[in-house]
């Protein structure tokens, strides 16, 4: 009975959050995974980059007061008219590439990321809502979210940013530019999460911990947000990952047909947009450095989102 | 796709030509826009007047200096007993497309039609009362008191069949703004040197010659298909790649590389338009700045310091590459009242700009938003990007707000905007039409440009003055004491006049027209 005394072994804790990951499936197939471990890398890079551009950019664009136009069209790799060096090269405001891409992606993650959110935010709810409730709540939602999906994203996200410009006064346009758009892409993004998670509800709520909860009294609010979402978020994690890198690239599109943010703080479509009129006059630089940013980061979070899919989902599993 | 096709469609079009006839010049022209409407009286627009010309006829021209030249009218004068009414001598022996003969009925139609009630032509002719014929070839023009300039509003007023017009009931001017269309928006019946074969708007226009013009020596071009290319690369790839002859709207950026392209030439020259920022007035405060208690644009000293502050040199050098003309007056030279001294102006001095900002009491500068069309002068958004950089070095904090011209225009026009960008163009050649919409005080027929609302009563009274002022001497004078006074209270903030590059293949020559009108009756062949 002396064994009876002795702590909890050792040999056998309770398994960390860590340890617990590192045994994960997912680690595995993360590891396994080429593909993952670049893409991974690469959208790190970048994204610490864009985060930490006030302290890393060696110039800061978003500053007119800084700028002085003689240095415009400085090639890559030069000192310009002012005596800066521009390892690559000055748009035709005499702005650093280098800086002016990072403070863009800054912009452009910023505006995915919020877009992203508040799709997510807004589909998981009126997902969770039209599974559990279904009936006529359930077709209502549904049917629209059917609606919203037979246009391309872009047309509806155009259209929002349409009608959001008639309703704000044209002297406080521009400082609402950047939140106009992340609504107006989080809008146009919200059906895909819906439908995912109305889905996934319906099947939940059949559940024998549904019907527990259900009878032992506890509010239908509470039954949907602590016990059925967290059972729902897996799928909801993919397509986040992927919506992020589809709404910075919506982000793009929107700046580059010249209705996203203001051309003094450039996001990367409004670099490409001014960038690409140079392209015959033999100034590369100013369309090309952006471009290759905005390919990066899409693709690399685009394929991270790819491999999330395929890691969680148990029948891909080998 | 259908830009593709259209393509091919221009390839296979111009393949076809080259094996048909020697003789026969055709022209592919290509431009930015297409014209908007071919109701010749609907939209008063640069675009669609200059592809009108080619079809209709004005009573007077213009050459290319600016002076007035006779077209479907002969002669004018003020009738000898009476100032008030003009006298117009018509050509003889004119037919329309149709083989109609063109007579005074068709410029009295044709006059009246423009100033009716939707007519865009209107604001030219506001001064006209009646316009009679007195004989086949002699028309009256009753104005409500003497109108020493009227000739000068008619050079884009065109001519049309009363015939054929009432056939196709087209009294009325097409609305453009409500939407409707009529009967002349595709169809065409003028005297005017080509004959509209086929219209695809947006696509492709193709004009024929008329062998029925009365011109003695018949234009070397013979045949006109006119594309519209929206996209600058695409326009100029088209150029590069053969497929248009003459492209008209050349960014400035591809200007070198154009020039140094064999088989191909550009000729660049300036334009009759005048660039210029300007600002609110009054004591009211702005709407887009952190001042809230006054307006530091009313303050003299801040209009100094932001004339100080615009480098027009380093614009010209970096954002127009060379291709404009700094100015320090908001007219450009080809009208009359421009002077050397006028437009000169002081060369940017931060220091300075600075010490007058602190004097004016805005050592920390102040915020305002400034409201820039981003698709309409050559360059614009780029000119207020590099103006915002220039007004940050004097602490003048500025938010840019770039909206197509679609968008920009009723911005402008419904006076929502404290700091704005606008362009000028002036096809009378004279400072009175300046005055008119951009100094005088806004009223119901004035100031419809004077996006500030500067207002100066005694001014106001002096431009009124110009429109019945007969003495030449008396009139010269006021025009220099109104430019006097716009300069000393720097009503406008100008930075250049435009300068306009037309590429073309090397055997054609097509010179650059100051009004951005160019005739394909001008264009030569080596």
């Amino acid at each position: 009975m002396t064994d009876a005394v002795e702590p909890a072994p050792q040999s056998a804790p309770q398994p960390t959050r860590f340890q617990r990951f590192a045994r994960s499936d997912l680690l595995w197939s993360y590891l396994r995974s080429p593909v993952a471990i670049v893409s991974s890398i690469v959208a790190t890079v970048l994204i610490l980059a864009a985060i930490l551009a006030p302290w890393l950019a060696p110039y800061t664009p978003f500053d007119p007061a800084t700028l002085n136009l003689m240095d415009g069209f400085t090639p890559p790799d030069s000192t310009s008219f002012a005596g800066h060096y521009f390892l690559l090269g000055a748009d035709n405001q005499g702005r650093d590439m280098l800086s002016t891409i990072m403070y863009g992606s800054r912009l452009s993650l910023f505006v995915g990321f919020s877009a992203t959110v508040l799709a997510a935010g807004l589909g998981v709810g009126l997902g969770l809502i039209a599974g559990y409730l279904g009936g006529f709540v359930d077709a209502a939602i549904m049917r629209i979210a059917d609606i919203q999906l037979s246009f391309p994203a872009i047309l509806i996200a155009l259209l929002i940013f349409g009608i959001a410009r008639g309703l704000i006064p044209p002297a406080q346009q521009q400082n609402a530019a950047v939140w106009v758009l992340i609504i107006a892409i989080g809008l146009a993004n919200w059906a895909q999460f819906a439908r995912t998670v109305r889905g996934a509800t319906l099947v939940e709520r059949r559940r024998e911990y549904v019907a527990a909860a259900r009878i032992m009294g506890v509010r239908p609010i509470s039954i949907l947000f602590r016990h059925v979402l967290p059972n729902v978020l897996g799928p909801v994690l993919v397509i986040a990952t992927i919506g992020l890198a589809l709404a910075i690239i919506e982000e793009a599109t929107l700046s580059y047909l010249g209705v996203g943010v203001p051309p003094t703080q450039p996001s990367l479509g409004t670099l490409i947009r001014t960038g690409q009129q140079f392209m015959f006059s033999g100034e590369w630089w100013i369309v090309l450095f952006p471009a290759v940013a905005l390919v990066l980061l899409a693709l690399s979070v685009n394929l991270l989102g790819d491999w999330l899919r395929d890691a969680l989902n148990p029948k891909l599993r080998r | 796709m259908s830009k593709f096709l259209a393509r091919a469609a221009g390839v296979l079009l111009g393949a076809t030509m080259l094996a048909g006839v020697a003789q026969a010049e055709t022209v592919r022209w290509a431009r930015a826009s297409d014209a908007l409407t071919l109701d010749p009286h609907s939209q008063n627009q640069g675009v669609t007047h200059n592809l009108a010309h080619h079809i209709y006829e004005t009573l007077v021209d213009r050459d290319t200096a600016g002076a007035l030249q006779p077209r479907l009218a002969l002669d004018w004068y003020v009738k000898e007993d009476d100032p008030t009414v003009w006298v117009f001598e018509l050509r003889q022996g004119v037919t329309f497309h149709n083989g109609n003969a063109f007579t005074a009925e068709d410029v009295v139609f044709s006059l009246d039609r423009a100033r009716s009630a939707s007519s865009n032509m209107r604001q030219l002719h506001a001064t006209v009362e009646s316009v009679t014929a007195i004989d086949d070839y002699t028309v009256e023009v009753k104005m409500s008191g003497p109108s020493p300039i009227y000739p000068n509003n008619l050079t884009n007023t065109f001519i049309m069949d009363k015939t054929w017009s009432e056939e196709h009931d087209l009294q009325e001017v097409q609305d453009f703004a409500a939407g409707e269309s009529n009967y002349a928006v595709l169809n065409t019946n003028g005297t005017g040197p080509y004959m509209l074969v086929s219209r695809e708007v947006d696509v492709e226009t193709v004009l024929a010659l008329y062998e029925g013009h009365w011109a003695e020596t018949p234009p070397e071009v013979t045949e006109i298909i006119y594309l519209p290319i929206a996209d600058n690369a695409t326009r100029v790839a088209a150029l590069l790649s053969g497929n248009v002859d003459i492209v008209q709207d050349v960014p400035v950026q591809d200007i070198e590389r154009l020039s140094n392209t064999a088989g191909i030439r550009v000729e660049t020259g300036p334009e009759n338009r005048v660039i210029y920022f300007g600002y609110r007035f009054g004591d009211e405060p702005l709407r887009s700045s952190n001042i809230t208690d006054r307006n530091p644009f009313n303050d003299p000293l801040v209009r100094e310091a932001m004339a100080l502050a615009l480098d027009r040199d380093a614009i010209q050098q970096i954002v127009m590459r060379g291709y404009s003309i700094p100015t320090g007056v908001a007219t450009p030279p080809f009208v009359d009242g421009w002077t050397p001294e006028l437009d000169a102006y002081e060369p940017a001095n931060v220091q300075r700009a600075r010490e007058l900002m602190a004097e004016a009491g805005y050592a920390n500068g102040f915020t305002v938003t400034l409201d820039t069309p981003n698709n309409r002068y050559v360059n614009d958004e780029a000119i207020s990007q590099a103006y915002v950089g220039m007004l940050g070095q004097i602490g003048i904090q500025v938010t840019l707000a770039s909206r197509p011209i679609a968008e920009h225009s009723p911005v402008i026009l419904n006076n929502e905007s404290d700091f704005y960008l606008l362009g000028w163009g002036v096809p009378t050649f004279d400072s009175a039409y300046i005055f008119n919409d951009l100094i005088h005080s806004k009223t119901e027929t004035h100031g419809t440009y004077n996006v500030g609302l500067y207002t100066n009563p005694e001014l106001d009274e002096m431009i009124i003055s110009l429109a019945t002022e007969t003495d030449e001497t008396v009139r010269d004078a006021t025009v220099a004491a109104i430019w006097a006074q716009v300069q000393e209270d720097r009503v406008l903030l100008p930075v250049h006049n435009q300068v306009l590059a037309y590429a073309m293949r090397d055997d054609i020559t097509l010179a650059v027209h100051p009004e951005n009108q160019p005739l394909m009756t001008t264009v030569t062949f080596d």
